[in-house]
């Protein structure tokens, strides 16, 4: 029994995704008095353009560089052990010692909240920062985790039965855009 | 993506597409063992066990915190403090530690095809870790990792193997991968040390080192293993240092850019002059890192995932 994905509605396109992360880039600035001590992390994978994209509007806004890294959480995934296709590990790159800095970790769609707790750990190995902030591009509920984001740029009510879909350039190709698809039974 | 088997036995049956898995796992994984905290949880519950019928500093040593390091238990039996030494056959001792949850079990052994053996018999994982004069997949996976981290590529590349061919499980482990991923290998050493089929195995064979190591882009020396060695293969380590050591002179025959290589433990001033072996083109303590990058990866490939096909 396969499930296929249906394509429901497009819920932003190129143009809402760029606002969106030039608000957030100003709330982080914001909140944070500035950059200083600043580092942001992108989940594996879609994560990884949206931490770079932050650090290029920060950048245009403050003037000043923020390191990026990139943080692969699958050697920390609690269902290591019941999946069957196990996942291909690929590297982790902070470049920079994360101890007593403001990490903003970002990633594509926070739902279950599982990713981020990966993340949490993944990001406690590699040292002590002062504070972790989190920033996605969608929150679409369902949480299984006491977890939440710092900045959100679309908050989008869903089902379980619905599938969010990412299309950034870097990975995708093509257009930003982001979807609600639809599981169907064929 | 997992490995077409529950057990690494050898290079020997080994598809390049799980070469290619373990050597792409290793790169990710590498980075772990330069980390103020060496731990990730992955393998957090799983046990290993190292089982060695033969001494071994890095080899074991490297298994042991490689698991350490993915968070699983590891025990070692030294097989000269337990039971083996009453007369316990392999099978028995085996299916001992099996029964006590053993998740995986690597060997090393001095009869080949022993760990085939162990695999046949138990449920749990077994990793070749050297059985005798067959294969010894670990060490010849981390040296063609240590070979594309350096030059960026296997395919095309010639690589020679210098010194005791026959009794060398690195040798064919070696020669089985190397080939596969599409190098051009060449052994060389005393007509009494190179077995007389090697060129089945799709290797040039010379019995001067100097043909061998001509144009080389690596040149990986073995270790003279007197241990296993009949009397009267050579005269002396003297006259073999002499004819078919690797020093300075020899590898000025090699490409500009070669790399040096030995799998350790060496014998200084017998088969590698002691100047090239701390040179700048040696590779031999960056292979020993890298052996622990290697293991990490099949650890994670054998044991991180489910085993049973229903468990999603």
């Amino acid at each position: 029994m396969a499930t296929n994905l249906v394509e429901k509605a497009q819920i932003m396109d190129a143009e809402a995704i760029r606002r969106g992360m030039v608000r957030i880039a100003h709330e982080i600035i914001e909140r944070n008095k500035g950059t200083e001590g600043l580092v942001l992390i992108g989940i594996r994978r879609r994560g990884v353009p949206l931490a770079q994209r932050l650090a290029a509007f920060i950048e245009e806004i403050e003037g000043r560089k923020v390191p990026v890294g990139v943080l692969d959480i699958t050697l920390y995934r609690d269902d290591l052990t019941t999946r069957t296709d196990q996942p291909v590990v690929h590297r982790t790159e902070v470049p920079v010692a994360i101890a007593g800095k403001t990490i903003i970790l970002a990633d594509d769609v926070l739902y279950t909240g599982r990713t981020i707790r990966a993340a949490l750990d993944a990001l406690m190995d590699l040292g002590r920062p002062a504070q972790i902030q989190c920033a996605v591009l969608i929150d679409r509920g369902h949480r299984e985790l006491p977890i939440r984001a710092d900045y959100v740029i679309k908050n989008v009510p869903t089902s379980k039965r619905e599938v969010i879909e990412c299309h950034l350039t870097e990975i995708d190709g093509g257009d930003d855009k982001v979807m609600i698809m639809e599981k169907s039974e064929g | 993506m997992r490995l077409a088997s529950k057990d690494v036995l050898g290079l020997q049956d080994m598809s390049t597409t799980d070469m290619q898995l373990i050597l792409d796992t290793a790169e990710s994984l590498k980075e772990i063992i330069s980390r103020p905290i060496k731990k990730v949880p992955t393998l957090r519950g799983k046990t290993v066990l190292t089982l060695f019928y033969e001494p071994s500093t890095r080899t074991r040593t490297s298994f042991e915190l490689a698991g350490k390091y993915m968070s699983a238990d590891t025990v070692n039996i030294a097989t000269t403090t337990s039971s083996v030494v009453k007369g316990e056959t392999l099978r028995d001792t085996a299916k001992t530690v099996e029964v006590m949850g053993m998740d995986m079990v690597i060997m090393r052994h001095p009869i080949s095809g022993s760990c085939h053996y162990l695999a046949k018999i138990l449920d749990a994982s077994v990793i070749n870790a050297g059985d005798g004069m067959h294969e010894h997949p670990t060490q010849g996976l981390l040296d063609m990792f240590t070979i594309r981290q350096r030059k960026g590529r296997l395919k095309g590349l010639r690589v020679a193997i210098v010194g005791d061919i026959y009794h060398s499980r690195v040798a064919r482990s070696n020669i089985w991968g190397l080939t596969k991923m599409g190098a051009e290998v060449v052994v060389a050493g005393p007509s009494t040390l190179i077995p007389p089929y090697i060129e089945e195995l799709g290797v040039k064979a010379y019995t001067r080192v100097e043909e061998a190591i001509e144009g080389a882009d690596v040149v990986n020396v073995l270790r003279l293993q007197l241990e296993r060695q009949q009397k009267g293969l050579f005269p002396s380590t003297r006259e073999y240092a002499r004819i078919f050591g690797v020093n300075q002179e020899r590898l000025a025959l090699a490409k500009v850019d070669y790399l040096l290589m030995h799998p350790g433990p060496m014998n200084r001033g017998v088969e590698i002059a002691s100047d090239v072996a701390d040179g700048e083109h040696s590779t031999i303590t960056e292979q020993v890192t890298n052996g622990v990058a290697i293991r990490m990866a099949i650890l994670y490939l054998l044991l991180g995932g489910a085993t049973d096909e229903t468990a999603d």
